[in-house]
């Protein structure tokens, strides 16, 4: 019994003990931005890995759930004769909903997983103290050039994953299916705003995705255990804590905006 | 990659690609083009009942749209609902006794203000009130109605 209380107060003490570490981590982060400024170079190569690196999965997959949606839809809709409207529910739930978060969901098994594994196993290789032994902070240097590539591509990301599903849907209910297409595009436009769906939807939340994502990754790698074992229990942490993360976080952003 | 002018360019073209992306879906989805509207003349309409028309709904007149709502409100002295319509300034010529209707578009879309030219030589212009309205067509008062004239059919045959 009292090893029961023991073992759950230290479970408990962990969480707050690394959720503390997390959020004093991410003010090391903030306070490195600065650095940035004269490096310009080391942000561009990240952005090149974190965001060039993941174009295809997201093209590809962007492709396929906006024919996916127009299939479904299109099989709903053709019951009530409504399937002129299938330019609305594609655009609609991909803005809103799909395109940020499955470009989040891929961005953090594609790039947030590469950012922990390549920053733990520079912890375990002692770069990074090697570094702080040459007087250069790891965290300018390493951390917050990553966490700021990963802040701009994923809004990037999320609209080109958004934009391909609007294309992709409209090969399929167009091209495939036979949807009028004067109808699938007028409708479109007559039932998105900009500021609900564009803004709202597309661009704050994927800034948001990827914030969370991006400062899960590189405090799991900071904070790995630096052996073999430890960075790869940081990747899969990286993987389920932002994947929760993103969900839980959409929840919120959704009733916030769209209620 | 090795080569950093090869990465620099491909690092510049994903931003542009993010742009373009973000600028078609503002563009081509979002229409932002038809969001300012375009210069026109605002006319008043009072209505019973307005049904499901909102801001921003199509003003059609044979079908082709030559303006939009801008404005809906209530008229606490005439207990009318009041709807602007601003209509586009091409279409300066409609007759003053044009008659305004509330249609829906197909038998689940969304409704719209029909206009229906009368025969007046003098045009409306900025600040006109349409007189003529017909309200929007309300599903339940006709099954209401309907039934009605069923049950007092059914009944008179007996009395």
């Amino acid at each position: 019994m009292t090893g029961l209380l023991v073992g759950l107060g230290r479970a408990s003490l962990s969480v707050f003990e690394r959720l503390g570490r997390g959020h004093l981590f991410l003010l090391r982060i903030l306070l490195g931005l600065a650095a940035l400024v004269r490096r310009p170079r080391l942000l561009v190569v990240q952005v090149w890995s974190v965001g060039v690196q993941s174009l295809l999965i997201i093209v590809v997959a962007g492709t396929f759930v906006g024919m996916v949606l127009a299939l479904q839809g299109y099989n709903t809709l053709i019951t009530f004769g409504a399937e002129q409207s299938l330019g609305v529910v594609v655009a609609k739930s991909l803005l809103r909903e799909l395109g940020p978060v499955i470009a989040a969901l891929l961005f953090a098994g594609r790039a947030g997983s590469a950012l922990t594994a390549e920053i733990g196993f520079m912890k375990a290789t002692e770069q990074l103290s090697a570094m702080e032994m040459m007087a250069v902070d790891p965290v300018r240097r390493i951390v917050v050039p990553r966490f700021v590539a990963g802040i701009i591509s994923m809004p990037l990301l999320a609209a080109i994953f958004t934009a391909v599903g609007v294309l992709g849907g409209h090969f399929c209910g167009v091209g495939l299916l036979g949807v009028d297409e004067g109808a699938f595009w007028s409708q479109m436009q007559a039932k998105v705003t900009l500021l609900d769906d564009v803004v709202n939807g597309v661009m704050i939340k994927s800034l948001a995705f990827g914030f969370v994502v991006s400062w899960i990754a590189v405090f799991e790698g900071y904070d790995a255990v630096p052996t073999s074992e430890g960075v790869s229990a940081a990747t899969t942490r990286t993987v389920v804590h932002s994947s929760l993360a993103i969900l839980a976080l959409d929840f919120i952003l959704t009733g916030l905006m769209f209620n | 990659m090795k080569d950093p002018r090869l990465m620099e360019i491909s690092v510049g073209a994903f931003v542009a690609i993010g742009l373009a992306a973000l600028l078609l879906l503002a563009l081509k989805v979002a229409n932002l083009a038809q969001f300012s509207p375009p210069p026109g003349y605002e006319v008043k309409a009072y209505f019973d009942n307005i049904g499901g028309l909102q801001v921003r709904s199509p003003v059609k007149m044979g079908g082709v749209l030559v303006g939009r709502i801008t404005n809906i409100g209530f008229d606490s002295k005439r207990f009318q609902a009041v709807v602007t319509l601003r209509i586009s300034q091409i279409y300066n010529s409609i007759p003053a006794d044009t008659a305004a209707n509330i249609y829906t578009a197909g038998l689940l879309g969304e409704q719209y203000v029909g206009l229906e030219a009368g025969g007046d030589d003098t045009s409306l212009v900025a600040g006109d009130e349409i007189t003529i309205t017909q309200s929007a067509v309300v599903l339940e008062k006709i099954i209401q109605e309907f039934l009605y004239s069923k049950t007092t059919k059914s009944a008179s045959p007996g009395s």
